[in-house]
């Protein structure tokens, strides 16, 4: 189908331009760390490994807002997102290929992310990584159109994490659910749900977020 | 091809576009004059449905895929090279014979030499050229250009000027540009925005 | 492709009255809160914060979900007034959702003797409502004036409706888990004269929202006339 070609084609586009420009993802790596390490001096002494679970999510949330502001900065910087505009590809795919390039930069730092936090804190569940491999669908999908409605705004940085966190409230809670409670399908059922209506809603919606 | 009636834009209490009434037939030159915030922009960009009409109406016999638009910014990735670029575009457009293609252009513009340095380090001049191709890649039907010898450099200009002559054939162009004496050979339709 | 766009608003003539109607009925509403309706045996006078918080949570999602629907109206193409309209129900939305944290709060303290009870759903739920709809309004005055504002704040604004009953089923299942229950309340069993007390709570409430709503419509219009008619004149 042309629509699946043309979202391969953007996303490997934005995969190409991160291997090239190389500034995003190492930064994200390293920002993840150091905060876990900031939690670690934030933790008072006789806190809980439950209570660092929540801190897991903590960092991914805010690590992930690091690599959002970004999304759209090779766009922004030479006016191309008009040209995408312009293109007869459905606009959805500009959201879809996006979405895609930022799951796999987001993957590639939970892949640090988990091991660092499990030598540090304490042993992570297949709960936890299931919750956090959902989370970041819906992390990517909603984070991408919102990074999209800022790069609009004048106020771009400072808009970003104001617009994304009450939405990343709801994913936090099931990532965490899922890590502590007996019944982590539950949790995990509701990420699930999480991420088709909102990813149904970004798909429907992105063509207005870029249209005039 | 283009058809407008009471065509305007307004951003909101600003008015981008006076009201303006348009007829444009298949295979047309039309240049497009006006002083600085007159709205040439405006309706260039109105054509290439890159933006809606606050009011009146608009009818552009073209699809998006069967439109080029070269506006002010290169439309170009900044860290990939002419060849990427141009190889994205043509992806999207589904042009035939993709490869061959953005190499003629290229050639045809003068940058076959720059083809794989990255468009970050091209020159201004260079850049447009750059813009040029990506705006022909798919053999558009309907050329929007919008002050296309303003950012060129001389070589680029003369390049264009052969161009324009020869893609007059079969195809609608419509026009903005502050010397319109440099086109007026080939026009058959002006345009004279207050 | 070929667009046109209408653009009628709705009347003004009736907004004074409406607005007395509005006065008149919270007037009366008050009156049967704290004098008409029986005291609470259990909860005494914090009870009666009651006939007017619901009401205003009520109404709250109203706002939210008539500016949803304006929204889409917008992006449907229907007309150009859907967006203002679309953005003042919003505002109203954020109006009383801020009024139903804090008749909430004004409750938790007379209560339970705390500010603050996360174990109350409706409270949190509105909390993260606030800080989604405060967005709003940061994100929409930050954009210029124009197609992409207005096609941006309807995207949003849809985006709140669904976050409503995602974020409700996501504090949910965080009391069982996280944040186990350690208050417990009955909600109030209604007798006659409560319901009716309640009953007028309610719509004297949603009549305020609705004449504040069309005040506010109708002096954003009359600015935006006026901006307009300023700009034909200076250029």
């Amino acid at each position: 189908m042309s629509y699946l070609a043309d979202v391969g084609t953007l996303a490997r586009k934005d995969l190409r331009l991160e291997l090239r420009a190389r500034d995003t993802l190492p930064a994200m790596l390293l920002f993840v760390v150091s905060t876990l390490v900031v939690f670690h001096f934030a933790l008072p002494a006789g806190a809980d490994e439950v209570a660092a679970q929540g801190l897991l999510w903590v960092a991914l949330v805010f690590t992930a807002l690091l690599g959002l502001a970004r999304a759209w900065a090779p766009e922004r910087e030479s006016g191309a997102l008009e040209g995408l505009v312009l293109a007869p590809c459905d606009r959805s795919a500009i959201w879809l290929g996006k979405s895609i390039a930022v799951f796999v930069f987001l993957a590639a730092v939970q892949v640090v992310a988990l091991p660092a936090f499990a030598a540090f804190f304490g042993p992570v569940g297949w709960e936890t990584v299931a919750g956090v491999a959902l989370a970041s669908v819906g992390i990517c999908t909603v984070g991408t159109l919102l990074a999209a409605m800022a790069a609009a705004s004048r106020t771009r940085e400072l808009i970003l994490p104001l617009l994304f966190l009450p939405l990343a409230i709801p994913l936090v809670v099931g990532g965490v659910g899922a890590s502590i409670s007996s019944e982590p399908l539950e949790f995990l059922a509701f990420l699930g749900l999480y991420d088709i209506l909102f990813a149904i809603l970004c798909w429907a919606s992105f063509e207005y977020v870029v249209s005039e | 091809m283009i058809s407008a009636r009471a065509l305007e834009k307004r951003y909101g209490p600003k008015r981008a576009l006076r009201p303006v009434d348009l007829d444009i037939e298949p295979g047309s030159f039309v240049v497009v004059t006006g002083a600085n915030g007159s709205g040439k922009t405006t309706l260039l960009r109105l054509v290439a449905g890159l933006v809606a009409p606050t009011k009146g109406s608009l009818e552009v016999g073209a699809e998006r895929g069967e439109l080029g638009f070269l506006g002010h910014e290169a439309l170009v990735y900044r860290d990939l090279t002419a060849v990427e670029n141009l190889d994205l575009y043509g992806r999207l457009y589904r042009v035939p014979e993709r490869r061959e293609r953005l190499g003629m252009l290229l050639e045809r513009f003068g940058l076959w030499e720059a083809r794989n340095a990255r468009a970050g380090s091209y020159s201004r001049g260079m850049l447009q050229r750059l813009a040029l191709c990506r705006t022909l890649l798919h053999d558009p039907k309907l050329l929007i250009l919008d002050e296309p010898f303003t950012a060129l450099d001389e070589e680029g200009a003369m390049l264009l000027d052969r161009q324009l002559a020869e893609l007059r054939d079969g195809r609608t162009v419509i026009l903005s540009t502050h010397e319109p004496r440099r086109v007026e050979p080939l026009a058959s339709a002006r345009v004279a925005l207050a | 492709m070929s667009t046109s766009s209408p653009n009628n608003p709705p009347s003004k003539s009736r907004v004074p009255a409406l607005a007395a109607a509005a006065a008149g009925l919270v007037g009366l509403a008050i009156v049967f809160a704290f004098f008409v309706a029986p005291e609470d045996a259990d909860q005494g006078i914090s009870q009666r914060i009651f006939y007017f918080h619901v009401p205003i949570a009520l109404t709250a999602y109203a706002c939210f979900g008539w500016g949803a629907w304006k929204a889409l109206q917008h992006l449907r193409g229907k007309g150009e007034r859907y967006d203002l309209e679309s953005y003042v129900a919003v505002h109203m939305g954020t109006i009383f959702g801020s009024l139903t944290l804090l008749t909430g709060s004004i409750w938790a303290k007379a209560s339970w003797g705390h500010w603050w009870l996360w174990e109350e759903d409706q409270l949190v739920l509105f909390l993260v409502l606030f800080l989604f709809y405060s967005a709003y309004f940061m994100l929409r005055f930050s954009i210029d004036e124009g197609p992409r504002r207005a096609n941006i704040s309807a995207v949003y604004a849809l985006f709140g409706v669904v976050l409503v009953p995602v974020s409700f089923l996501a504090i949910r299942l965080a009391e069982n888990v996280i944040h186990p229950t350690v208050f417990t309340r009955e909600g109030p069993q209604m007798t006659g004269s409560m319901f009716l007390t309640f009953c007028i709570a309610w719509l004297a409430i949603t009549t305020l929202a609705y004449a504040l709503y069309r005040v506010e419509l109708l002096g954003k219009r009359l600015d935006a006339n006026l901006r307009e008619l300023r700009e034909a004149l200076t250029a």
